[in-house]
């Protein structure tokens, strides 16, 4: 009540013009602080996309994208080594987060209400507040210190974990945008509960479960922390020279792949923490160049995802 | 069996949480009961020194604690004002792509953060704003344990990590706030206005009070994203160990030590000590979490029935 009183005892008649003179003056003033703030968090916003385009633009170029690192020192070169490093990562982050992360969704969206329920929906949300380093450093107790070496499965496996959350939540949201009358149709005709998720649910809410998913893989893609003790890095990955040198001993592509995904790998954002450390200006720049790249992935994930879920929910509820 | 796999799924993220409490306790046991309680106490002077199995945590805890306090300090104000004007200002058809920006903000890998952070703001910001506090606040009587010292030329400095933190937890404060004033009644603010009240008065003595735990919630949000937060902190700090209090001096983190040493680590005793760090961040972090997402739980579940 209080914010109230105090505003009624403004046109208490003791008070003259002066008091309403120095309200008015309150408000304009404050009210233009809080555009200012906006301003200046959309104009700190265009100065690091915008310096990122300046100083990456000039070194991004076909071989940057097409080629692997040269030794220090040696102009040239580029960072397909963890381009390819970064698709296998996020597809392997991808491969083990999306089926938990689904079934976890509809368990939520269904049983909004029971105890476990509640707990899954709070433990979602812990977990996506766990330092992604933490996460590390259990991927790499977990996997690492077993297995004895570092790899791209570890750092897939982690990125998967931070994955999770993410997809859980933008799943769940889809669901329960498809209206509950679809699910019960199906349900009366005599489908299973399995079968109304796999042909009903899931389809209607797919575009959405697609853009949580997008989403999810961006964000992995853009972080190093978690891959520090697990994918470690490693720029002479090829994945070219090693799928052919693998035929050659006589094995087949599975597993040649599965032999891929046991050596330690390097990512964008890993190469661009390990260039920016150097004191050489070719790695500065090329990690400038890591940079544009990284940005652009992530503007036109979250701008087109945006786009697409709006465009989405306006169709189902309309 | 669909049942069946939806409820082992959602075991599974709890299973998950509670396996990286166990394993991080699990592994870091001889550090526990060799280096004991003092590991994390305060201390005015203390040793971190893998070879002669020293190790005292404190100075990254400090570390931790004090650039999310500079983080939240500077966040909170400039957050408030986003929210603010996202919520109850704007108009309409600027408030999604406006609240898209901000979000973006938040979606730009802490990498590039780092990067910018060095080679951009530390040069023209963070290097002459420390040395004007220092020359200026330095020697001021309550503020010279924070600000003593000389600011180093390339500005790595604590300061700068809590700046760049403000910086990336800004979006999450904004936005939750944003939603929890959008959640108010539209009943409050007539009420307010039929009394007479500016815009302002509305805002700030009914609907900031009326959204207060919702809006706590997103403070402590923010606070656990710039304590566990990891590159960009690591890039710009300094990276040194150092047993003043200076805002001015280079440092580390709980993160930024684990990021810098762990692939590294000189012996058992050393990788344990800096699980034992993990442990320590992953416990606060928890706990910060827990108690954000309740407060915003409730703020959002709390029915308009008048009153306040």
């Amino acid at each position: 009540m209080s914010g109230y009183a105090e505003i009624s005892k403004n046109f208490r008649p003791e008070h003259g013009g002066s008091l309403r003179r120095r309200r008015k003056i309150t408000n304009v003033f404050m009210l233009g602080l809080a555009g200012l703030m906006s301003l200046l968090a959309v104009g700190i916003l265009v100065w690091i996309v915008g310096y990122v385009v300046y100083r990456g633009g000039s070194s991004i170029n076909l071989d940057f994208l097409t080629q692997t690192p040269r030794p220090v020192g040696i102009a040239g070169g580029g960072v397909l080594h963890a381009i390819e490093g970064t698709l296998i990562l996020a597809f392997l982050a991808g491969l083990f987060a999306i089926l938990p992360g689904v079934a976890a969704a509809f368990y939520v969206a269904y049983n909004p209400n029971t105890p476990l329920g509640i707990v899954v929906r709070f433990g979602t949300d812990v977990l996506s507040g766990v330092p992604s380093i933490v996460i590390g450093i259990f991927v790499y107790v977990l996997v690492v210190k077993s297995s004895g070496h570092y790899s791209a499965l570890a750092g897939g496996m982690a990125l998967a974990i931070l994955m999770l959350p993410i997809i859980i939540r933008t799943t769940e949201e889809m669901i329960k945008l498809v209206p509950g009358t679809l699910r019960e149709g199906s349900l009366a005709l005599g489908a299973p509960e399995w079968k109304t998720a796999l042909k009903v649910t899931l389809p209607a809410a797919m575009n959405g479960i697609i853009t949580g998913f997008l989403l999810g893989i961006a964000r992995a893609a853009g972080e190093t922390a978690p891959l520090l003790f697990t994918a470690l890095g490693n720029d002479r990955f090829e994945v070219g020279k090693m799928v052919t040198s693998s035929l050659q001993n006589g094995q087949n592509i599975f597993q040649a792949l599965v032999n891929i995904i046991q050596q330690p790998v390097d990512s964008l954002p890993l190469t661009l923490f390990k260039y920016s450390q150097q004191p050489d200006i070719e790695r500065i720049n090329q990690s400038w160049g890591v940079a544009l790249v990284l940005i652009v992935i992530v503007l036109v994930t979250n701008i087109g995802a945006r786009l697409w879920v709006q465009r989405r929910s306006s169709q189902l509820k309309g | 069996m669909w049942q069946a796999l939806m409820i082992a799924m959602g075991a599974l993220v709890l299973a998950l949480i509670l396996a990286i409490g166990f394993l991080l306790w699990q592994q870091s046991q001889t550090a526990q009961s060799q280096l004991g309680l003092s590991f994390f106490l305060p201390a005015s002077s203390t040793s971190w020194d893998p070879v002669s199995g020293l190790f005292q945590a404190w100075p990254f805890i400090y570390g931790t604690l004090i650039t999310s306090l500079v983080a939240i300090v500077v966040a909170l104000p400039l957050s408030l004002g986003v929210a603010i004007f996202l919520a109850e200002l704007c108009p309409s058809w600027l408030r999604s792509p406006l609240g898209l920006l901000v979000e973006l903000l938040a979606a730009i890998p802490s990498v590039v953060y780092g990067l910018w952070g060095i080679f951009v703001f530390l040069p023209s910001v963070v290097a002459p704003l420390g040395e004007f506090l220092g020359s200026t606040l330095g020697q001021a009587p309550l503020l010279s344990a924070l600000l003593g010292g000389v600011m180093s030329p390339s500005g790595s400095s604590r300061l700068a990590a809590g700046l760049i933190l403000a910086i990336m937890i800004t979006p999450t404060i904004a936005s939750v706030t944003r939603d929890v004033l959008l959640a108010i009644p539209r009943s409050q603010r007539e009420a307010a206005f039929a009394l007479g009240a500016t815009q302002w008065e509305t805002i700030w003595k009914i609907l900031l009070p009326y959204g207060l735990s919702g809006i706590l919630g997103a403070v402590i949000l923010g606070l656990g994203r710039a304590l566990g937060e990891t590159m960009a902190v690591t890039m710009v700090i300094g990276n040194s160990i150092d047993n003043t209090a200076s805002l001015l001096r280079p440092g580390y983190t709980m993160s930024s030590i684990i990021a810098n040493e762990f692939a590294e680590a000189v012996n058992q005793l050393h990788s344990e000590a800096l699980i034992e760090v993990a442990l320590v961040l992953f416990v606060m972090t928890l706990l910060l979490n827990g108690a954000a997402r309740w407060m915003v739980y409730r703020a959002a579940r709390r029915t308009p029935t008048g009153g306040r």
